[in-house]
């Protein structure tokens, strides 16, 4: 074995990557080279140090439970269980059952709403999908707008702010047409759906995550706004008080 | 349809089980590659939405070096996205030396000289400072504690490279111990 040869298969030794063959060879080389042996020596002296866990970071708690958030639970489907089987009780009045289906009902067309966003969301991301009116410039979006839905939607360019604007869209929830007002945070997509009568009105913002992208639903001057991305979510948050600021400014002044 | 059916709530918990106890590893191997912070934790977590995605992708045996090899992905992303970097990981040529003069030649210095403990900290720097294909390598065997085997998958190069890439990794590192040590 060549002293070439050895420089290389040692860090195999030392990583216990080796036959016993070629781990026999290197130490019979090490035994007459002086240079070889003082090299093995040097690598498993570095390898020592580097060993012991000490280099490894650990994850924030805050990602740890950002993850485990985002992936679904079992707590929305206890929850269902429970309204069926108040449903099916036998002592329940005909007004409490009554309202308790209404619940159900309402909160699966709310359920409905958030999966069809989702789905949005994800036809967006794909090529040539995510606008149809391409523009950082919100006076070239916002009146792509006219005519096409029945409101005019607050197109707010935040990009001083972080976020760019990137176009916008019109997409279909829950069988209305909706008006979706695109921005960019880094390599995330913020879809911004905006429409009348799109779930219930909300006293102040709601934020979850849906089979793993956060949303922010809040309610604004009649209008529902929800905006879907997989930005995490402190920073959708921070996109949703910028814009709601904005968006309030623009109405006073 | 908003949530999971009852079979998927299943996969969500098999997922958690076997996945999240890796997050220290997926971080770790993150906050080495891209060298910040909050990347570290945007990849972390894209990487196990991505896991989750595609779970049922998975084809049993350990978990740890399809978490990483998720990890890696959603990491060059990153890197084509910061634009400079952009296909470095592939096409870094193993020859390559590092432009700042920080290491010697291995055979320049002395072997015999025992390295002092440097801190950890120190230490993390010192490995963040190597070239991308290196630093990847050396993470992987050192501190993610992966086989030859298990990082040429992960990185698609062949094991003969991999190994030349660690002990290239290695050299660099130790040279740049002993100039941290003469520095200080």
């Amino acid at each position: 074995m060549t002293c070439d040869e050895a420089e290389v298969l040692l860090h195999a030794l030392i990583d216990n990557e080796l036959d016993a063959g070629h781990a026999r060879d290197i130490e019979a080389h090490a035994a007459q080279c002086a240079r070889c042996d003082s090299q093995l020596a040097a690598y498993r002296d570095l390898r020592h140090s580097l060993q012991g866990g000490s280099l490894r970071y650990t994850a924030p708690a805050s990602l740890r439970r950002s993850i485990d958030r985002a992936v679904p639970s079992p707590a929305m489907a206890n929850r269902r269980t429970l309204l069926k089987g108040f449903a099916a009780g036998s002592l329940m009045s005909a007004a409490a059952a009554a309202s308790v289906a209404f619940m159900v009902v309402r909160e699966d067309r709310d359920q409905r709403i958030l999966g069809e966003a989702i789905s949005a969301h994800l036809r967006s991301l794909q090529a040539d999908h995510l606008t149809d009116v391409l523009s950082t410039d919100q006076h070239t979006v916002k009146p792509w707008f006219n005519g096409r839905i029945d409101l005019a939607p607050p197109v707010i360019d935040l990009t001083a702010q972080g976020f760019t604007l990137v176009g916008g869209r019109l997409d279909f929830i829950d069988g209305k047409p909706v008006a979706v007002i695109v921005y960019r945070r880094r390599v995330h997509v913020i879809n911004l759906f905006v429409a009348q009568g799109l779930g219930p009105a909300l006293p102040g913002p709601r934020t979850e995550i849906v089979q793993g992208f956060n949303m922010r639903r809040w309610s604004e001057q009649g209008l529902n706004l929800l905006a879907v991305s997989d930005l995490n979510s402190e920073e959708l948050e921070e996109f949703g008080t910028k814009f709601e600021r904005a968006f309030r400014a623009t109405r006073s002044g | 349809m908003a949530y999971e059916g009852g079979g998927d709530r299943g996969k969500a918990e098999r997922f958690r089980s076997a996945a999240l106890p890796y997050l220290d590893d997926v971080y770790t191997l993150a906050r080495y590659l891209l060298r910040n912070t909050a990347d570290a934790e945007d990849a972390a977590q894209e990487c196990y939405l991505r896991a989750f995605r595609h779970f049922e992708t998975f084809r049993g045996g350990p978990i740890k070096p399809w978490l990483l090899a998720i990890l890696r992905n959603v990491c060059r992303a990153e890197y084509a996205r910061r634009g400079a970097l952009a296909g470095m990981l592939d096409s870094l040529d193993d020859t390559q030396q590092t432009a700042e003069g920080l290491w010697d030649e291995a055979g320049h210095s002395p072997e015999t000289e025992t390295l002092q403990r440097l801190d950890s900290e120190a230490m993390q720097r010192l490995i963040t400072q190597l070239p991308d294909a290196f630093r990847e390598a050396i993470v992987l065997r050192e501190i993610n504690d992966l086989s030859y085997r298990e990082i040429a998958d992960i990185t698609g190069a062949p094991v003969g490279t991999v190994m030349s890439r660690l002990a290239r990794a290695r050299a660099m590192l130790r040279a740049a111990w002993l100039a941290e040590e003469n520095r200080s």
